[in-house]
């Protein structure tokens, strides 16, 4: 490029380190203020971004300690935090492994088998991904509905009707795991069959080992959708020490229950952990996310 | 790709394992369709059948070799996925709601397992906790003979018979029975227990602290209509109004599911009291969706042009702060921003009042309802759409700006005649998906407004802020009449609206990839 430096150039520099600067203190603004509250006494208490004083009453909530709050009882906290976070990892985990194994397979033979209706059935995965499950909603509560009638253990407020539930969002990351194995040269396979692998064989042995970083990709963007769903977790989770992080988190601020300061430690306490993965991920994330775009 | 990928792999050396795990899975799939056909799910069944004979096949014939690794992960989706949004298109054609919340065998069995106080000794009744469960005692007013039965779980809605042992003499004292305010509160369901006695009685509650002989209240008919033991009336199932009514008319409760035909959507288009409500919020979600779509792009694309500007140093810091809104989870992040918005203890107007002395009402004025969540929508979204534009625009030719450098273009012309059309075409299609993501975008809705505040002049509850997801969700899960079926109904409708967005998306994706080529 042309570089003539003039004055004017110079200006526009500053001025966008000016607005820069600003949105970036816009998106920082909140998380900035949670840490503070978080750290703050009271539930209703203002007071500068620095606390004066510092408590951890609401630490102590958030993870199911007792804590003395300002007349000096001794108070139990009635919301098991730490419960919905383990519930939350729970269900996030056999979710993300559930559908790792069901799109890892089902991608293997989209892109080394032929069948009949492969392109349909494609094209299909995609339009399926387009409808998001929370139109289906009354459908998925009638279902687990019926199931439980069944089976009491698969039937509405248990964690099995969410995995089920979940174990069917599996279009993109078929599409995704299907686009990396076609990058990978069908020849090696070919050689391993020619020693006299099975097909099975050929998958588990050879291809697997080597699509190893997509599944990571895959099975972390399972994980952290499971984690941050909340319609589906919201209708079919009643009971309050069954709930996701997701769908307990909105307990705490209630207009008869306003639990602010518990709400910004149990909020760092889930949120950061997810947000570190995230962030450390991102570049995966990304190219996991436009990969899921028509390719054919 | 060779023949050899459709040739099932040898197993001579386990010629007889896979018949016998065939035949112990037959077996067993079997059996667990009874079991579910036995509980009256027969559609369930049927399901499990299907899918279990699908499976068998699959996995026993060699034709269907690459179905093997396709099956889990399709029938999941097929099940999961299509099947419940096919059903939802089906509830819409039904009256299925609170009211008539049971299918018709099974609101026929609640009135069939009604009963009546005939005539015969009643017994003084008391209720004793055991663990988690209750056990019941029962003394004959007149012999002093003890019974217990038990220890039960009590759910309401439910009916169900239990044997009654006679109490054993020099028994252990059951603990004592529960407060007359505990009993009261297990009242309904206990009035569903019928208790056999060991003589072959059968006694139910008659009062709080007494049971007595009953009798099944309804007979069923030949021609299917239910006699009333006790007064003689006559009811029958109306298969159009989903009701057991009386000769003259009254609907008796609990109702049954029926199909209605259209008119749950008559309802929807026609009725004045569900078309207002559904016109404005449609109205909404499209100016929601457009206008989010709108500011998030426009700022990630300012950003993206900013960031790819080589003069400009700290940019990595820059780009790592402003893709922190996308790495945070958004339940998080939008229920922080509930607090941050609070009208009397939040942060946001706590410094508008000390700056401007303002507070404004952000939860229940409207229009600044939907300006907060257009605020927090396009700080929610921007990053994305931050990082998709930088890609793109890394991905035009730098010798465009050289030769606009050379013809004397400042930054400004650089971008309205590089920079923007060339990057607005690969984007298009994303937009079109964005906008369809937040025409559902439920949860930013359901976590920061509720839908509030509602219509003050709609007679069905609706909020100024809902989208039509939120108000088809508070129709059928948060209202009293918990209406599935008209919710299904509108749901239905939302579905129609995003295959036609999804349709002009993939023609714009199409014109791309084809101009790639």
């Amino acid at each position: 490029m042309a570089i003539v430096l003039d004055r004017s150039h110079r200006w526009r520099v500053v001025a966008a380190h000016v607005f820069l600067i600003c949105l970036c203190a816009l998106v920082i603004f909140p998380f900035l203020v949670v840490i503070s509250i978080s750290l703050r006494p009271g539930n209703f208490a203002t007071g500068s971004i620095i606390p004066d004083t510092i408590s951890l009453e609401h630490w102590r909530f958030a993870l199911g300690l007792p804590f003395q709050d300002a007349n000096g009882r001794l108070v139990e906290p009635d919301l098991p935090v730490l419960r919905w976070l383990w519930n939350s990892v729970k269900v996030a985990t056999l979710s993300a492994l559930i559908c790792l194994f069901l799109s890892t397979t089902a991608a293997y033979a989209f892109a080394r088998m032929k069948f009949r209706g492969k392109k349909q059935a494609l094209t299909g995965l995609m339009l399926m991904q387009m409808f998001p499950s929370v139109l289906a909603l009354v459908a998925i509560y009638a279902i687990f509905d019926r199931i439980g009638n069944a089976f009491p253990a698969f039937g509405i407020d248990t964690h099995w009707a969410l995995l089920l539930a979940y174990s069917g969002g599996i279009a993109l990351h078929i599409w995704t795991i299907k686009g990396y194995y076609d990058t990978i040269p069908y020849e090696i396979e070919e050689a391993a069959k020619v020693d006299g692998a099975t097909p099975w064989q050929a998958f588990r042995l050879v291809l697997l080992p080597m699509a190893v970083p997509i599944l990571m990709v895959v099975f972390l963007l399972a994980f952290i959708g499971a984690i941050i769903e909340y319609p589906v977790a919201s209708i079919l989770l009643k009971r309050q020490d069954l709930l996701t992080m997701a769908v307990g988190s909105k307990m705490f601020l209630y207009d008869q229950k306003y639990l602010w300061g518990d709400f910004a430690a149990a909020a760092i306490l889930s949120g950061l952990p997810i947000t570190i993965v995230f962030m450390l991920a991102q570049k995966w994330m990304i190219s996991g996310l436009t990969a899921g775009g028509i390719k054919g | 790709m060779s023949d050899a990928t459709l040739t099932p792999p040898a197993k001579a050396e386990r010629r007889w394992l896979a018949p016998t795990l065939l035949a112990l899975v037959i077996v067993a799939a079997l059996y667990l369709v009874v079991v579910v056909y036995a509980t009256g799910e027969v559609l369930l069944a049927l399901t499990l059948l299907v899918i279990a004979a699908l499976a068998v096949w699959i996995y026993s014939a060699k034709a269907t070799y690459a179905f093997r690794y396709l099956f889990p992960g399709i029938a999941a989706a097929l099940v999961f996925v299509v099947f419940p949004m096919l059903y939802t298109i089906t509830i819409g054609f039904t009256n299925y709601s609170s009211r008539n919340l049971l299918e018709f065998p099974r609101a026929e069995a609640y009135f069939l397992s009604d009963t009546f106080r005939a005539e015969g000794s009643s017994y003084e009744f008391s209720l004793h906790p055991a663990g988690a469960e209750y056990r019941g005692r029962l003394v004959d007013a007149e012999s002093g003979a003890a019974f217990q039965f038990g220890p039960l779980a009590l759910a309401a809605d439910r009916r169900l018979e239990v044997a009654a042992e006679p109490e054993p003499a020099g028994a252990a004292a059951l603990p004592e029975p529960v407060t007359l305010k505990e009993l009261i509160g297990h009242q309904k369901a206990l009035k569903g227990i019928t208790v056999a006695l060991p003589d072959g009685r059968k006694v139910g509650m008659a009062g709080l602290r007494e049971f007595a002989a009953v009798q099944p209240l309804w007979v069923k008919r030949p021609d299917g209509s239910l006699k009333n033991q006790e007064n003689g009336s006559v009811i029958r199932a109306n298969p159009v109004s989903g009701f057991f009514e009386t000769e003259a008319g009254e609907k008796l409760q609990p109702g049954f599911q029926v199909g209605i035909g259209w008119d749950n959507y008559r309802r929807i288009f026609t009725e004045a009291r569900f078309r207002e409500p559904f016109v404005r919020i449609f109205v909404w979600t499209v100016l929601f969706s457009a206008l989010t779509v709108l500011f998030a792009s426009s700022l990630g694309m300012l950003l993206a042009v900013l960031l790819n500007w080589d003069a400009l140093r700290f940019k990595g810091s820059y780009r790592m702060l402003l893709f922190l809104p996308y790495a945070v989870p958004g339940f998080i992040s939008i229920l922080v921003f509930k607090g941050l918005f609070n009208q009397n203890v939040g942060e946001i107007n706590l410094i508008l009042s000390s700056l401007f002395g303002i507070k404004p009402q952000w939860f229940s004025d409207p229009l600044l309802a939907k300006v907060m969540l257009l605020i927090v929508n396009t700080w929610l979204g921007f990053p994305y759409m931050m990082v998709i534009c930088m890609g793109l625009i890394k991905a035009i030719p730098a010798d465009l700006y050289e030769a606009s450098a050379v013809a004397g273009a400042g930054p400004l012309t650089n971008f309205w005649s590089i920079t923007l059309p060339l990057v607005l075409k690969p984007l298009t299609p994303l937009l079109i998906s964005s906008f369809a993501f937040n025409f559902n975008n439920f949860v930013l809705i359901a976590l920061l407004t509720g839908g509030r505040p509602d219509f003050i002049d709609t007679s069905v509850p609706a909020g100024t802020t809902d989208l039509l997801v939120s108000y088809t969700y508070r129709i059928a899960f948060q209202d009293s009449g918990q209406n599935y079926g008209l919710a299904a109904a509108i749901s239905t409708v939302i579905f129609l609206m995003v295959a036609a967005v999804s349709l002009v998306q993939m023609r714009f994706t199409k014109v791309v990839e084809d101009e790639k080529r």
